[in-house]
């Protein structure tokens, strides 16, 4: 209880700093409209026009806030104007995403850590797929899908796990990589086999590793849908309402598509922990 | 008519090559061990009391002599599972129970499930610690958590135990007990103990054979067959005449062979 006040004050800083933000940054509309009807604006008439203009450069956080209500309650959820319609699209691509980049990234990592060729030859081509902006692959892999007549989900997640492979199976590699030279000598005391050895000392071990990787790789699955959602002019998905606002300079619509995808991330994150929590837990791994 | 030895070490050299040159760890090694000895290897850091044991393990490849274990090659003898190791830390993996851990070396070794929960049963209360089997690692002591270390290397009744400083990690108070209990533990099972340390009354105390190593390169420098009585032995034999001569013995030896020199 003692951590409510500063947190709540570092809150009230962000809305204050965002609404001084705000003011500042539409008042040259306010300004421009008032020198073409020729009159003078006080500050409070600033102030009140800054808030509530209908398309802001910056929106102010209740608008935002109203923007995100009606976005999710306000509709009905398999409405088009429904921000948990847009939403459940996104996430069921990131899911399938973080899926499909989670087992690759496993994958790697055991193939990584068993075989000095596979650490020497894909290590590498992982560290550069990283390296190449996700913006410029992802139309590509839009464009080459759609052309083989593959859309829809499927794409999306393809994109998704590009971008969370990668977390996992660094994660993974140095996890499986954890038993020091001391545990893996009792286990060799026992003649145990390489699979005895995965099975029983490696793949736990790395459960930890596994866990913060699995953090990041999430937050990435749900930026590689939204990005993939951008190019193709897809019409459903927090990306897409990204951009429909973006053209028709719905501000507020941004931004609660923007919070959406915020708290979709921070849900996600917090998911992945209570599931790491309770696994941990059960292995005795955590007091 | 003796038995032939288990451990069989004749002209055994190992010589690590490093940037710096080559590393005598071990050279000109000749020692027998027979069955059923408790015998400590004891000297200053680099004497290769270390090396030796990972020798007879199997963990490290000599490069020169002969070295046997049971009468078949270190490999041989450690794919046929014939020792138990004990490692300086306890090395329990978190996530296993103590009864868990235990039986690790069996889950690999493809022992029944019955089989498993005999052991198990069997080497907790050799160890004196029944009823903890359902406890994890971390709510054990140290002294305690070497103790399971010490089950689990004795879960499959390998006729040899080597044990590499097991107790040097831990307080004299706890130690002590410890060196009591593995005595009892000897003389109940009779295995064939290897033991590695740095302690001159631990070594004493506990063996029937004391192998004073020296450094730079690795070698015997003497052997001291100890003349206190086989079988446990009370805490307080320590402050006997006996004891303390053949302390005395140690610690001369180890002097000689330049133990002490900085």
């Amino acid at each position: 209880m003692k951590m409510i006040a500063p947190v709540l004050t570092v809150l009230a800083a962000i809305l204050l700093l965002w609404y001084a933000a705000t003011v500042w940054m539409n008042s040259q509309w306010t300004y421009d409209q008032a020198a073409r009807a020729g009159e003078e604006v006080t500050f409070s008439e600033l102030v009140t026009d800054t808030l509530t203009q209908k398309r802001p450069v910056l929106p102010a956080p209740h608008q935002v806030a109203v923007g995100l209500w009606e976005g999710v309650a306000g509709q009905k959820i398999t409405s088009k104007r429904s921000l948990v319609f847009h939403g459940w699209i996104t996430l069921s691509a990131t899911l399938a995403g973080f899926a499909l980049g989670t087992g690759l990234g496993i994958l790697l990592a055991v193939g990584i850590t068993h075989s000095r060729a596979m650490d020497l030859s894909v290590m590498p081509w992982a560290i550069a797929s990283q390296t190449i902006p996700i913006l410029a692959i992802a139309p590509m892999v839009i464009v080459v899908l759609a052309s083989l007549g593959i859309t829809g989900l499927l794409p999306k997640a393809i994109i998704a796990a590009y971008l969370s492979f990668f977390p996992v199976l660094v994660g993974m590699v140095k996890g499986l990589r954890a038993p020091d030279h001391m545990q893996l000598d009792l286990l060799k005391t026992y003649n145990a086999s390489q699979g005895a050895t995965f099975w029983k000392l490696r793949l736990p071990s790395s459960m930890p590793y596994l866990f913060a990787s699995l953090k990041v790789g999430v937050a990435a699955s749900l930026v590689g849908t939204i990005v993939a959602e951008l190019p193709a002019g897809a019409t459903r998905g927090l990306g897409a309402r990204l951009l429909s606002g973006s053209y028709y300079g719905q501000t507020v619509q941004i931004w609660s598509a923007l919070f959406a995808a915020a708290a979709l991330a921070a849900i996600l994150v917090v998911v992945v922990g209570i599931i790491e929590q309770i696994t941990l837990k059960r292995m005795g791994m955590v007091q | 008519m003796t038995a032939a030895p288990v451990i069989q070490a004749r002209g055994l050299e190992l010589t690590f090559e490093t940037n710096d040159g080559p590393v005598h760890a071990l050279k000109d090694i000749d020692l027998d061990i027979e069955k059923g000895e408790f015998v400590s290897f004891i000297g200053p850091s680099g004497c290769g009391k270390t090396t030796f044991l990972r020798c007879i393990a199997a963990l490290e490849t000599p490069t020169g002599g002969s070295l046997t274990v049971n009468g078949i090659s270190p490999e041989e003898a450690r794919k046929a599972r014939s020792y138990g190791y004990v490692f300086q830390a306890a090395g329990l993996y978190p996530w296993r129970t103590i009864a868990g851990n235990v039986k690790l070396p069996l889950e690999i070794m493809g022992y029944s499930k019955a089989q498993q929960q005999e052991r198990v049963e069997k080497v907790l209360s050799l160890v004196d610690l029944e009823g903890f089997g359902k406890k994890f690692p971390w709510q054990l002591s140290g002294g305690m958590q070497q103790r399971a270390s010490i089950a689990r290397a004795l879960a499959f009744d390998a006729e040899i135990l080597l044990m590499d400083e097991p107790f040097g990690a831990l307080d004299e108070i706890v130690r002590d007990k410890l060196n009591e209990e593995l005595l009892k533990l000897w003389s109940a099972t009779n295995k064939t103990i290897g033991f590695v340390t740095h302690s001159i009354p631990e070594a004493v105390y506990l063996s029937t054979k004391i192998v004073v190593m020296s450094p730079r390169p690795g070698r015997i420098h003497e052997v001291i067959e100890s003349t206190l009585p086989k079988g446990p032995r009370p805490l307080d034999i320590r402050d006997s005449e006996e004891f303390l001569q053949i302390a005395h013995r140690v610690r001369e030896g180890l002097r000689a062979g330049h133990a002490y020199d900085e």
